[in-house]
């Protein structure tokens, strides 16, 4: 591995980073700048700047065929990288969309400003060669969220939520960041790319090394609210306002997958059958407590919380495979569950502005108040579920079928035993909205504009993905080659 | 030309009026009724010019059709005639027609009912007339569910039967009694086919007829993993033939179903109940089990014969017992069709032996007394009908003295009477005399019992006739008209002749089937 | 072929579903209409399917072939063969007389029919599948529908109980079974999901020993296999009309097709290993579920339990493996599919006059409604195996081949057919012909016409079939002798 030499082209590395920067800058200084009455738009401008961001790094972002490493080693410019910062990228418009009506964010500059700002820190952990670097990331990304989850003072639960969200991830950081102290420490080497070398040269043992893989991987399952370190994740959700729920559920959920595939692939492949079992047991774990907690559930925001706990679980299956294909299955199945995952929150936002609460038996008679957003509740937790023709069921086949064709065939056992739970209570649900009734049945759900594009945007990818899964295969799988 | 189509027709063309029947509007009952009946003298017609056409010494199946029908199984659709079914079919379409007529009291729902009993008779045909095992199967249990609605729906109004603590209408318990026993009866016949099918390699009668019987390699050579002998398998298969016939002739003691259904059925059903279907379980002994089983046969013949006797003189008893005439005509079934299945069991064991020709009487006997039950049963039904319709009664002590009321019913009932007590001169006699004929040589003790079952016989005929016709005129019936109609004496009309004329001149139907009898039991 | 009439088939109802959710939710005349003009073209074609395959010829034919998800071998890949070209018409037969069936259901029937349609659609294609993955694909299709038809149009009283219960039995099954499925195409060897393919893969006998069972008890739990079979007569019961219909006619025989196909033809010494334990559980289907159907007050409990019966047959069928035995099945996949389609049609016309099931408080039907009860006749003699009808041209080389494999095992099963005619013909003569309860008289009118359109088209294919086998069984038997190759002794 060489470090080349400073080129401006290679600036296209951090384009998205650097726009998502000037789009914030923008968004803080609208927000001084707008009386409160044109605020409203302010969302609509995030959701295209992002969504213009995309599409630049679409066009300009795409790797070199050599997929460097740039600005001094920092950053990896790969496919890998790349796929990840769309994904993160259309969690961001989406998540800016589903926020313009929301009572006290949709209309704040601020609020906009710290979502991208985090959205900027998660595109970066998604490139981060460096240990530094990745620190830094995950900071970026991480305090932002703690501020959103707070965002609304004046609601006790939304305080607490980030206050919990801010101690636990707290000390689970601090407990990563031991883990990359002892990796300098040791080895003196801070690039991902030259530490499983030095350490190889260094000569640690195996025990050591495992050790230290133990501590960074408690970071990174925090990240992806992996048992055991699952538990702020449904009081966070449940307390945060719901968009932000949304995206911590989502992006903050990707990003933190793609760190965790980075560091573990090249960091610590001297031990991969190691930490790949910690990972299979913590994979069974998580979709196990997930999912069995999930039932128990009454309030759709706690239930949806524990759903995505499980879902990590699902995409771990894929990592654990150690495979191209089962990387690939990996980003697949955060593709499926990202966009499926934030219709459900659009679903569930809408349905609290009509309703004014977020317990499950309110949302009786949701199928004659609107049957549309009844609907597209449906494909959603189908989705989620597991159901074809949705994209949650081309996801499953493909981890599972990771998980088999690496030998864990009792892990896809235990993540097909689990799906089952899965249908239970996301049927539960579905029960509620389209057999009870309700007596505001009369009484029409609103579904404004921008939740109208964000749910059609989302629906059609759950059915694209779900039926015409090639393309998106190919690309997961390219992308998984940048690791091998 | 005709030929090659004729038993098709004579087998659909039933089945066919009874579906235009349908088609006519349900007000215009007149229509339907001759509709019905005039569809069921095609039959009748065709089958006459059958038997006209059929040629005794020709030996084999004769007017024979072979199409497709179920190729996957390797079963076909193959009819074919022989005396035995010739003079059956002659019956079965002989008495349809006249079960008809005297149908003109049906008031309810009379399309259905002469759908029924034109599906009926295309069931008792194909059963005859079909050389296929599926298809005689299939013929054999197609006839239940037309007989077990008409008695089901069409049967006496009165009367219950109490069952587990409930009462319930007897003509529901008669015909469900009826459904089960037969269906329960059929079920070995089912596997025995399925097992021959699979083992013989096909349903073609005769051709299992040639190889079936002396078949003797192990079973699992042929394709069925048993690990007994062949013996014991064909033995299996043998009772499972011979239950079911028994339940349907019947033989005592599967004859439980046939009094309550012959009570419970419309004067109609009762008639072709006792005239054909009876006939079906005796047609299978002399089709089936003979050519097929003739060791297990020869060796189970005084099982049979046994049974049979038990049937003549319980049978006797039974009816002397009834105090409701409809029963005593029942338990007379059961008396002659004994007399039926005591031939067969004589054929049974001499059947290619030296006293081949004792079977031959035997046989002869069995088949004329088929015949000549069919006649005299189905005549004496008609007439309790006749005259249950009149008094709504069918208690002999109700009855009394009504001779002096209607002297032509009386002469009527008399003469029918008489035909089934065998009086010399008259049909029954000779059927019997042949069967005694051929038995006494083979089962001498068990003939002498049947012959005693005969005076018994005679005693519950007379109590019969003499409940009904004579003793003091019973003043309730004073002003009835009990005088049976012209369309009822049209109707039994042709069984009176057909009685005399057998029972003068048996030679021109013995001749029909003779030749075949003598093929069968290989004399 | 030029025309991709299988596919045409498959999307036609989902297709149509989807178009009808842009109908006026309040135009329901409009909404049927569209769902019935929808259902008969999807009959139309698989009528074409049907008389169109050369069961001379054999194999698989009208196929179409496209790339899906070329990456793992996945293709989007239809055909039909003999054994299931009968089973896409049934489907579409059962559509289109469910569509009849549902003409007075009133509460969002634009939901409905749009559920319905899916649930054909996913039926449809797992028909026609021949890549596993695309099988699986449509046959989780054809699952989640039943959930909502059943909770939301379902019997108040129990809808929500059984919808959970059979969803869930359901998806258990399918799961494990997808488990399976992959193990298959990953020790395959040959990267793809084309069962034609996976048949040629050559599994070692261990392999197929230890993984048949999953692949095709996963599959059976659809067909109703005991002890599986617990969710079947809750789902009948709770179901409405016409999902009943779908459910019992249509989809019990989904997980018999898929457990043939992707179990028996691709595991075949699985197949040969388990085979005894088959043969034992599906006999315990047949006496069992007719014992306990013999013994129910419900109406529709009785025909509930009467399917796990005859289900049984079909497993029975299946496990001779055997030429008799699989056409046997085959048929009788077909002949209980109508069979049941229409018993569940009659219930319904009773349940929505009458308000009840319970056979004691039910009676004189026969003088209201006399071609339901025709029908109904038709059909319980049809499933007592009577000769002339089509439950007995299935059922005898079900015997035939159960005496060349287990002779005992024949015996014992041939009870059930008196047990089927006892309760059969108990509900003939109380529901249908015993005296009519006074709160009754004259309190409802005959059936639609509609309705009478789909008990003729019914019965008529009962009886035709049982006449003239001809008909049908040459293309099944075909279907069985590719089985047969699949298993090496053909």
């Amino acid at each position: 591995m060489t470090f080349t030499e400073f080129a401006p082209e290679r600036l296209l590395a951090i384009l998205p980073e650097s726009l998502l920067f000037l789009l914030a800058v923008a968004m803080l200084t609208l927000d001084l700048v707008w009386k409160p009455s044109r605020r409203r738009i302010l969302g609509w401008l995030a959701a295209s700047g992002v969504t213009l961001i995309l599409l630049a790094t679409l066009a300009f972002g795409q790797p070199p065929a050599d997929e460097p490493l740039v600005l001094g080693g920092m950053v990896r410019w790969d496919w890998l990288a790349f796929a990840f910062t769309i994904l993160i990228l259309f969690t961001a418009a989406v998540t800016c969309l589903i926020s313009v009506n929301v009572e006290g964010v949709g209309n704040r500059g601020d609020y906009y400003g710290l979502l991208l700002i985090s959205t900027m820190g998660m595109v970066l952990m998604a490139s981060s060669a460096d240990l530094i670097m990745l620190f830094l990331a995950i900071e970026t990304t991480s305090i932002p969220l703690y501020v959103l989850a707070g965002f609304l003072k004046a609601d006790d639960k939304s305080t607490e939520s980030g206050l919990k969200y801010f101690l636990f991830g707290a000390v689970t950081t601090a407990v990563m960041l031991y883990g990359f102290s002892l990796i300098y420490g040791f080895t003196g080497e801070t690039n991902l790319y030259l530490i499983a070398d030095a350490m190889k040269a260094a000569g640690l043992s195996l025990l050591l090394v495992g050790g230290i893989a133990v501590l960074v991987l408690v970071g990174f399952s925090f990240k992806i609210a992996a048992v055991p370190f699952h538990f702020w994740a449904p009081d966070v959700y449940e307390g945060a306002p719901t968009p932000v729920t949304a995206y911590v559920s989502t992006a903050s959920k990707v990003a933190g997958f793609a760190v965790l595939v980075r560091v573990m692939m090249l960091a610590f492949p001297s031990i991969d059958a190691f930490w790949a079992a910690i990972l299979a047991a913590m994979a069974a774990a998580t979709m196990t407590l997930g999912n069995v907690l999930a039932i128990a559930q009454s309030n759709i925001k706690r239930l949806l919380a524990y759903s995505s706990i499980a879902h990590a679980g699902y995409a771990l299956i894929g990592l654990v495979a150690l495979s191209v294909f089962g990387v690939a299955s990996m980003m697949f199945y955060l593709l499926a569950y990202v966009v499926t995952n934030l219709a459900a929150f659009a679903v569930v936002i809408l349905f609290a502005r009509a309703a004014g609460s977020d317990e499950i038996k309110d949302y009786a008679g949701l199928s004659r108040r609107s049957p549309w957003l009844a609907l597209v509740l449906l494909i959603a937790f189908l989705s989620l579920a597991g159901m074809p023709p949705f994209a949650g069921f081309v996801a499953k086949v493909f981890v599972f079928k990771a998980a088999v064709d690496s030998g864990l065939i009792w892990l896809a056992f235990v993540g097909v035993l689990n799906s089952i739970i899965g249908l239970y209570y996301y049927l539960i649900v579905l029960k509620v909205v389209y057999l009870y009734r309700s007596e505001d049945d009369h009484l029409p759900v609103q579904v404004p504009r921008p939740y109208a594009v964000a749910l059609a945007a989302c629906t059609l990818l759950i059915l694209v993905v779900g039926i015409v899964s090639a393309p998106w295969l190919d690309w997961s799988i390219g992308a998984a080659r940048s690791l091998f | 030309m005709i030929e090659d189509y004729l038993l098709s027709l004579i087998l659909f063309t039933p089945i066919l009026v009874g579906l235009l029947t349908l088609l006519i509007p349900r007000e215009r009952v007149a229509a339907i009724r001759w509709f019905a009946f005039l569809g069921s003298l095609i039959p009748l017609a065709l089958s006459i010019y059958m038997w006209l056409a059929y040629d005794p010494g020709q030996p084999g199946f004769q007017f024979q059709v072979q199409r497709d029908w179920y190729p996957a199984i390797g079963a076909s659709y193959r009819l074919g005639v022989d005396g035995i079914s010739v003079v059956l079919v002659l019956l079965a379409t002989l008495l349809t027609p006249i079960s008809i007529l005297i149908s003109w009291n049906i008031k309810d729902r009379v399309r259905t009912y002469m759908a029924l009993f034109l599906l009926l008779e295309t069931g008792m045909l194909g059963v005859f007339l079909t050389l296929d095992l599926v298809l005689f199967f299939l013929f054999w249990e197609i006839g239940l569910v037309p007989m077990y609605f008409l008695i089901n729906q069409w049967g006496s109004e009165k009367g219950t039967r109490e069952v587990g603590g409930r009462e319930i209408p007897a003509r529901n318990y008669a015909s469900l009694k009826f459904l089960i026993l037969t269906m329960a009866g059929s079920l070995g016949l089912l596997l025995a086919i399925s097992l021959i099918g699979v083992v013989a390699g096909t349903f073609d009668i005769v051709e299992i007829t040639r190889i079936w019987s002396a078949l003797d390699q192990p079973l699992a050579l042929l394709g069925v993993p048993i690990g007994v002998p062949i013996e014991v398998v064909k033995a299996v298969a043998f009772w499972a033939f011979v239950i079911a016939f028994a339940v349907k002739v019947p033989i005592w003691p599967f004859h439980t179903w046939l009094p309550d259904a012959h009570t419970e059925a419309p004067t109609a059903g009762s008639m072709i109940l006792a005239g054909v279907l009876l006939k079906l379980g005796a047609y299978g002994f002399l089709r089936l089990v003979l050519p097929l089983y003739p060791a297990e046969a020869r060796d189970f013949a005084w099982v049979l014969a046994l049974l049979a006797t038990i049937s003549i003189v319980m049978g006797a008893f039974a009816a002397w017992g009834q105090q409701d005439f409809k029963r005593l005509v029942a338990y007379s079934s059961v008396n002659h069709m004994g007399f039926v299945v005591l031939g067969i069991a004589a054929a049974f064991f001499a059947a290619g032996t030296l006293s081949a020709d004792d079977a031959v009487f035997a046989v002869n006997g069995a088949v004329l007394q088929m015949f000549n039950h069919g006649l005299s049963a189905a005549g004496m039904f008609l007439l309790v009908g006749v005259i249950y319709d009149r008094t709504h009664t069918r208690d002999l002590a109700a009855y009394g003295g009504l001779f002096s009321l209607a002297p032509i019913f009386g002469g009527i009932l008399i003469f029918t009477s008489m035909a089934s007590l065998g009086l010399p001169g008259l049909n029954g006699f000779v059927s019997e005399f042949l069967v005694v004929r051929g038995a006494w040589p083979i089962y001498t003790f068990y003939t002498v019992l049947s012959m005693l079952g005969l005076l018994v016989t005679g005693i519950y005929v007379l109590k019969g006739i003499r409940g009904t016709l004579h003793g003091p005129l019973n003043e309730k019936y004073a002003d009835t008209p009990i005088e049976i109609n012209r369309r009822e004496i049209i109707a039994i009309a042709p069984l009176m002749v057909l009685m005399l004329s057998i029972g003068v001149w048996p030679s021109w139907i013995v001749k029909v089937f003779n030749e075949t009898v003598m093929r069968l039991v290989g004399a | 072929m030029n025309f991709p009439i299988l596919s045409v088939i498959v999307f036609t109802p989902v297709v149509a579903g989807v178009i009808l959710l842009f109908f006026p939710q309040d135009r329901h005349d409009w909404i049927r209409w569209f769902a019935l003009a929808a259902a008969t073209l999807a009959l139309l074609l698989s009528l074409v399917v049907f008389i169109g395959y050369d069961s001379a010829e054999g194999g698989y034919q009208f196929q179409e072939r496209a790339e899906w998800i070329p990456a793992l071998g996945i293709s989007y890949f239809v055909g039909v063969d003999g054994m299931s070209a009968p089973m896409v018409l049934l489907t579409g037969i059962v559509i289109f007389t469910g569509v009849l069936i549902s003409w007075r259901l009133d509460d969002r029937p634009r939901e409905f029919f749009l559920f319905l349609f899916i649930l054909a659609t996913g039926v449809f294609g797992v028909f026609v599948s021949l890549d596993l993955f695309q099988l699986f694909f449509f046959y989780e299709i054809a699952l989640f529908p039943m959930f909502l038809l059943i909770a939301i149009w379902g019997w108040k009283v129990t809808r929500e109980y059984a919808a959970m219960k059979l969803t869930l039995y359901l998806f258990i099954g399918s799961v494990i079974a997808l488990v399976g499925g992959l193990v298959m195409v990953f020790s395959s060897g040959l990267e793809t999901f084309d069962m034609l393919q996976l048949q040629t893969a050559g599994f070692s006998t261990t392999f197929q020993r230890i993984w048949f069972p999953f692949v095709f008890f996963g599959f059976a739990v659809l067909a109703g296999i005991f002890p599986f079979h617990n969710w079947s007569p809750d789902g009948h019961v709770a179901a409405p009309t016409a999902v009943s219909m779908f459910h019992a006619g249509v989809l019990m025989k989904l997980g018999a097709f898929a457990a043939l196909r992707v179990g028996i033809v691709l595991l075949p010494e699985g197949a040969r290993f388990w085979a005894p334990l088959i043969l034992v559980l599906a006999s315990i289907n047949v006496i069992y579920g007719a014992f306990i159907a013999m013994v129910q007050t419900d109406f529709k409990y009785v025909i509930g339990f009467s399917s796990v019966s005859h289900m049984g047959l079909v497993l029975l069928g299946f496990a001779t493996l055997n030429r008799d035995g699989l056409t046997g099945a085959g048929l009788q996949m077909f002949s209980h599919g109508v069979m049941t389609a229409l018993f569940f049609a009659v219930v319904g016309m009773v349940y929505d006059r009458t308000h009840t099931r319970e056979i004691p408080r039910l009676g004189g039907i026969s003088k209201v409604m006399p071609l339901a009860t025709v029908a109904f006749i038709v059909g319980g003699l049809v499933s007592m195996g009577m000769p002339g009808l089509s439950g007995f041209v299935a059922e005898f080389p079900i015997f035939m081949g159960l005496w060349r494999t287990q002779p005992i095992i024949a015996i014992v099963v041939v009870i059930s057919i008196v047990i089927t005619a006892a309760y059969i013909m108990r509900i003939i003569g109380k529901v249908f012909f015993g005296a009519m309860p006074e709160e009754f008289e004259g309190q409802f009118g005959d059936v639609l016409v509609q309705d009478k359109v789909a008990l003729v088209l019914l019965s008529a294919l009962l009886v035709l079939i049982g006449v003239y086998p001809a008909v049908m069984a040459p293309m099944v038997a075909s279907g069985a002798e590719a089985v047969l190759r699949a298993l090496g002794v053909g």
